[in-house]
């Protein structure tokens, strides 16, 4: 007879107790998951944020005629009154070393924000007045607290001298902190100060249009074939296995098709977002088809039946009557592919789209960095400012990648038909 | 009225048109087979030339990876020593660890999601786990070299452990919370999958939940969730973003996950960023890396999909 009471196999408390246990590790797996996505984007934040506002310093500048010739603003050097104000305003600084230090408080951008300030306001010519120039990346780090003065002075990058000065500019009001658009317009610097996304983002763009372009006509194509007129044959076999392997090949060996055969056998231009966004097609494409294949199955095929019994040919009754009612699915499923095409990075590493651009491309032909590669370049960099340029851009990608989705999902919603 | 009635006589679409249709949407999809055919070709071309200026022998069974080139032809070493074994070694030890961290959580996440929480849970947390699987990786690359990896060496530091600042478990880590969704979701179909008459009959027999899902579900799942789990090995093993941020450059042979190691990946970027002469054997090495590495993705897909395959075959 089986003792109910006490065989270990039916010790019923013992066995809710390794129920509850059970359960408990799904939840805690589960949260493991999500406090890991909460303190990696939370972090990220954090970092970025400080890349929101950047410092200024107000500088009096000399702008009167023995400095700048008002009919030869452009001869000018913005620079040598950049400097001899920067003395004026600390007439006790002396040293050669200590003058330089001192210039090293203004972004090298300064006196090119002089002439640009200049150009678009000439009343500022004929006199002293105080403009407000970008201030070093070192200058802003120590205001917001991320370089700590109790370090020796030798391990931090701003001396007791440097501090000194910006304390005496807090007092007398001359440093101000003001939303860096900047960020959003420019493009990369070797100054963190003025480094910007601009450039990266509408390389980005051009390679996502390129990307659309290509992979949107030849995916839903190749969906409409495989899932309406294929023939059950070895041919149509090939091309299913393939796209299925194709899916899951690593990115990074579609950068090396790029790079050995659109570079080298056709012989491209090098880091353009025409060969970039080639690539990336190349990589959606088995997205594209697989959403727009899910999207056909999900057309009742009365629908098709219905046309073809009215009279219309096969090509008929699917173009006028199933790809209207399939199109909001693939649509959605090529946002999504989008999406998967801005975030990545490794192919455009491999046909050189990693290039140090400062100006805005402004074709597809031009070399061209993308939105990730900007954030890799900086992640790389060992400067603190631009770790948190990293840290920006990334919040920005973030923002792209979320609006997209969320398209994608008020799409499916808007046009979704339920049969 | 003329107008407006049928002509039914004559056809108005010629029959050309229609064969137009079909030979453009054929040669859509086969654009599919043109891809891969460019891929396999490409880097079966590059790696041959590789292989006239090293051995194949010395590829794949060398132990020492140092792709320098010389400055002089009659250095010593000129030809540099391409053994991909440290290489394949680092790949391995840093998806091992991925794998370890992303099985125990994405699995028993498949679990809890698909047998205990409520419809409303579900509903919130699986999109949630799948925010994960539509982060860039180059975001989890920021991660893990910014911020896991100095976390690591300095609890490794203060644990009095000597960890290098780009140790491969921190690469590991980041990546296997990248790969939890993959295996999650996957696990979660074929768990669904499972019929309900086992569960019915194991729990009609006595058994808690908990028992059911381990001595009968479980089971009854174990193919598909292989193929799952293969699915993910072979997404890690083609990473690149995350190992090349936060895992080093030095090739070296070791199991310890405190040392920095090298991945195949890694090593393509690094030998085709930068100055290049296209037909050196350090340039064309990197095809025969991508090429090793897309024979071992492609095989560990299509063992999992046949897998998988089959199994699904059984319950239908």
């Amino acid at each position: 007879m089986i003792d109910f009471g006490k065989s270990a196999g039916f010790n019923l408390a013992a066995r809710h107790r390794a129920e509850k246990r059970f359960q408990w590790a799904g939840r805690f797996a589960i949260l493991i998951s999500l406090a890991f996505l909460v303190i990696m984007v939370g972090s990220i934040l954090s970092d970025g944020v400080g890349v929101l506002k950047r410092t200024e310093i107000a500088v009096p500048l000399d702008l009167g005629p023995e400095a700048i010739d008002p009919d030869d603003v452009a001869g000018a050097s913005t620079l040598k009154i950049l400097k001899s104000g920067l003395r004026d305003a600390f007439p006790d600084v002396t040293k050669r070393k200590d003058k330089k230090a001192l210039y090293g408080l203004v972004s090298p951008e300064g006196s090119f924000e002089i002439e640009r300030q200049i150009s678009t306001d000439p009343t500022l010519l004929g006199g002293t007045r105080v403009l407000w120039l970008t201030a070093s990346d070192d200058l802003d780090l120590f205001l917001r607290g991320k370089i700590d003065p109790n370090l020796p002075e030798r391990q931090r990058r701003i001396s007791d001298q440097e501090i000194e000065w910006i304390e005496q500019l807090q007092e007398t009001g001359q440093l101000r902190r003001v939303i860096n658009w900047k960020f959003l317009t420019n493009g990369d610097s070797r100054e963190p100060e003025i480094a910007g996304i601009l450039a990266a983002l509408v390389g980005s763009l051009f390679s996502l249009a390129i990307c659309f372009a290509l992979s949107f006509p030849l995916g839903i194509g190749a969906a409409i074939y495989l899932e309406e007129f294929a023939p059950d044959n070895r041919f149509t076999q090939i091309i299913e296995i393939n796209i299925n392997n194709l899916a899951s090949v690593p990115s990074i060996v579609f950068g090396l098709l790029g790079l050995s055969v659109f570079l080298g056998y056709f012989g491209m231009p090098r880091s353009t977002p025409l060969v970039g966004g080639m690539v990336l097609a190349l990589m959606t494409l088995p997205t594209i088809i697989i959403a727009g294949r899910a999207a056909l199955k999900s057309v009742p095929p009365s629908f098709k039946q219905a046309a073809l019994a009215l009279g219309a040919t096969p090509v008929q009754a699917v173009f006028h009557h199933v790809l209207p009612v399939a199109l909001p699915g693939m649509l959605t499923g090529s946002i999504i592919g989008m999406a998967q095409a801005l975030g990545e990075t490794a192919p455009l590493l491999m046909i050189g789209m990693v290039a140090f651009v400062v100006d805005v491309p402004q074709s597809i032909l031009e070399p061209a960095t993308a939105l990730p590669v900007q954030i890799f370049l900086w992640a790389d960099s060992p400067e603190r400012a631009f770790t948190e340029k990293s840290a920006a851009a990334i919040i920005v990608l973030l923002v792209f990648l979320i609006s997209m989705n969320l398209i994608a999902i008020l799409l499916r919603r808007k046009l979704e038909q339920r049969f | 009225m003329a107008d407006l009635s049928l002509n039914l006589t004559k056809s108005v679409r010629p029959k050309w048109l229609d064969r137009v249709v079909y030979l453009v949407l054929a040669a859509a999809a086969a654009t599919a087979i043109l891809v891969t055919g460019g891929i396999v070709l490409s880097l079966i071309f590059e790696t041959l030339r590789f292989l006239e200026k090293v051995p194949l022998s010395d590829f794949l069974f060398g132990l020492e990876w140092s792709p320098q080139t010389a400055i002089r032809a009659d250095q010593v070493g000129a030809a540099g020593s391409f053994g991909a074994i440290p290489l394949i070694n680092g790949t391995l030890l840093i998806s091992a660890i991925a794998m370890l961290v992303a099985t125990p959580l994405g699995l028993t996440s498949a679990i809890y999601l698909s047998e205990y929480a409520s419809k409303s849970a579900r509903d919130w947390i699986k999109p949630a786990l799948e925010i994960l699987a539509g982060i860039p990786t180059v975001v989890y690359g920021f991660f893990a070299a910014l911020t896991v990896a100095p976390f690591i060496r300095w609890t490794g530091g203060e644990m009095g452990l000597e960890v290098a600042s780009e140790s491969a478990l921190a690469a590991g880590i980041v990546m296997g919370i990248m790969i939890v969704p993959l295996i999650s979701s996957l696990s979660d179909d074929v768990i669904n999958a499972v019929p309900q008459s086992l569960r019915d009959a194991s729990l009609g027999l006595g058994a808690t939940r908990s028992e059911t899902i381990r001595k009968a579900v479980l089971p009854a799942a174990l193919p598909g969730i292989s193929g799952s789990l293969l699915l993910a090995a072979s997404r890690a093993i083609g990473e690149t973003m995350i190992v090349l941020m936060a895992a080093g450059l030095a090739a070296r042979l070791t199991v310890n996950p405190l040392e920095a190691v090298t991945t195949i990946t890694v090593q393509i970027v690094a030998l085709l960023t930068g100055d290049q002469e296209f037909d050196s054997a350090k340039t064309l090495s990197a095809f025969a890396l991508g090429l090793l590495l897309f024979i071992l993705t492609l095989a560990l897909n299509t063992i999992a999909l046949g897998i998988v395959r089959k199994y699904r075959e059984q319950y239908d």
